[in-house]
């Protein structure tokens, strides 16, 4: 039995090939470009350039956008999510689906109906017959970020609210709770879970996205994705490039890992 | 929340969310070049879409590319998926699983510049002039799509009977039989599933081929340097094809599997019964 299951772990040989292959070896690179120079040659350069205020505030700009469009999914998709876990199975599986939809669509072609939508002489403002210039603003590519993300929120909160335990609501209900007590109290924190791995999944793409950020705020918006973009495909400085993508693996590692924590913590309390 | 407002704000969601779709369906119709202003129904730019040589050989390209890099990464990620689930040491185990997850965790931008960095490095190795191109593409792809096809197998291997396979080689199968003649049929549907994930994303996907192609164009990349210049309404055209093809392809596989799920309830005596019990 012994050499049957080691045997048998042989199948993952050609999968631990390709990932030493195209998952670590690769990493291992980011690191290399990181901490050398053009020559190849060992340097702190990078790293330290990093910390100038022209690097530093694209990192602020940058997580203070994602924060904030990942708050304005979590505000519009929690009463949606609760909202849907109360309907009938079926409208419940339809709606979904609805949401869902506009996601098999790739992410550039919906971004540029909203760029076209909020142009000057756009549609927005051509019904509105006024000339306000909405692209090119902060608030743009936030609209962008919520735009493209929100389903990412709606789905997992959703889930886990539909699997509650209706009797637990009315349990709340017969001991006087009034309505909006027992969601504060028995919902949400029961859905905890649901929200937190949305927050990771609109945050995640938010921070690191660069075609929304070039298209909605016109260019003068730029985040850490535009950066790293640009070192690549237009100044080819790979060292700087791979430095960044290193500071944004681990902001994406941080946050994840505090929002794990968090979730976590509030679980054992619950407990 | 009472059920008219609750109605009200998923009614105002679904507009937020469909608004621009239909807009853009809409002036894919247009007579006219302008994306703001109708001045006539046509199908002008459809026909102008067809002709742009472009557009179709980036079509071809997806598709070889998507059908591609979901079957390679559906054999070597079922494949990986059973030697997983057999490994007794826990922490390789988790190791190996944790290492399979790192496409999904990480944003595209750094998978796609992780990947790009190694090919620089094996051409500049190599002294070649340039190694981007199809095979770069479809490694990335295949990249990230394995955790998917991963994740969703293992799940189908830990519910399975751990018996049925022993009784199997008991009843004088060699292991490759009783795999393919028990396991297999087992965990099928998540490897089903797997493939359709990862074909679609596939599909999908502009950030990581982006960082590992030069000439080799996917439609998104073309639609990357379409929306660079001014677009005009055959870009609109294209993504309502898309779109009708996606709804197409949702709606047919919901009524397979509602059909599927009649079938099964026919045939499992008392199923509708049973179906009904589940539901309280």
């Amino acid at each position: 039995m012994r050499a049957g299951s080691l045997r048998r772990s042989v199948a993952a040989a050609p999968h631990l090939v390709w990932s030493v292959l195209f998952i670590i070896a690769p990493f291992l690179f980011i690191l290399y470009y990181s901490f050398t120079d053009k020559d190849g040659s060992f340097s702190f350069s990078n790293i330290a350039d990093l910390f100038t205020w022209d690097y530093l505030s694209i990192f602020l700009r940058s997580i203070s956008f994602a924060v904030i469009a990942t708050f304005i999914c979590l505000l519009i998709a929690y009463p949606l999510a609760y909202a849907l876990s109360r309907m009938k199975a079926h409208t419940q599986g339809v709606l979904i689906m609805l949401i869902m939809l506009p996601m098999w669509m790739n992410l550039l072609i919906r971004t540029y109906c909203w760029m076209n939508l909020l142009e000057t002489n756009g549609l927005i403002n051509t019904l509105l017959g006024t000339d306000i210039t909405f692209l090119g603003t902060g608030g743009a590519v936030v609209l962008g970020m919520v735009y493209n993300f929100l389903p990412y929120m709606v789905l997992p909160i959703c889930t886990v609210i539909s699997k509650i335990d209706k009797s637990l609501l009315d349990a709340a209900d017969d001991l006087g709770c009034s309505p909006v007590r027992t969601v504060v109290k028995v919902v949400l924190p029961l859905s905890l879970s649901g929200v937190i791995s949305g927050i990771t999944m609109v945050f995640v793409p938010s921070i690191s996205t660069f075609y929304i950020s070039q298209k909605m705020g016109g260019g003068s918006f730029d985040l850490i994705g535009d950066t790293i973009e640009r070192q690549f495909m237009a100044n080819t400085n790979y060292n700087m490039g791979a430095a960044l993508s290193l500071i944004l693996m681990i902001i994406v590692l941080i946050s994840m890992a505090v929002m794990n924590r968090f979730g976590n913590e509030e679980g054992e309390i619950i407990a | 929340m009472s059920k008219t407002l609750s109605r009200i704000w998923t009614a105002l969601v679904l507009l937020f969310l469909y608004a621009p779709i239909l807009i853009m369906i809409f002036f894919s119709f247009n007579a006219g070049k302008s994306l703001s202003v109708f001045s006539g129904f046509s199908l002008d730019w459809y026909r102008q879409l067809f002709t742009r040589s472009e557009v179709m050989e980036a079509l071809k390209n997806t598709l070889i590319l998507a059908v591609l890099s979901s079957i390679i990464a559906t054999l070597i990620g079922t494949a990986a998926a059973v030697g997983i689930s057999k490994m007794r040491n826990r922490y390789v185990k988790n190791a190996v699983l944790s290492v399979s997850e790192v496409p999904m965790m990480n944003p595209d931008i750094v998978t796609g510049i992780s990947l790009a960095l190694l090919f620089t490095f094996v051409m500049t190795m190599l002294g070649l002039k340039s190694v981007f191109g199809f095979w770069t593409v479809l490694i990335a792809h295949v990249t990230f799509n394995l955790p998917y096809v991963i994740l969703s197998v293992l799940p189908k291997i830990r519910q399975m009977d751990k018996h049925l396979p022993e009784a199997a080689l008991d009843l004088g199968c060699t292991p490759l039989q009783s795999f393919f003649k028990v396991e297999l049929p087992a965990i099928l549907p998540g490897i089903f599933s797997g493939l359709v994930m990862a074909f679609t994303l596939s599909l999908d996907d502009f950030v990581i081929s982006y960082f590992n192609t030069e000439d080799f164009q996917t439609l998104p990349i073309v639609i990357y340097g379409m929306t660079k210049r001014t677009v005009t309404p055959d870009m609109y055209a294209l993504s309502t094809l898309i779109f009708g093809t996606v709804l197409l392809l949702l709606i047919l596989s919901n009524l397979l599997s509602a059909r599927n799920e009649n079938k099964r309830l026919r045939l499992t005596p008392g199923g509708k019964k049973k179906k009904k019990e589940v539901g309280r």
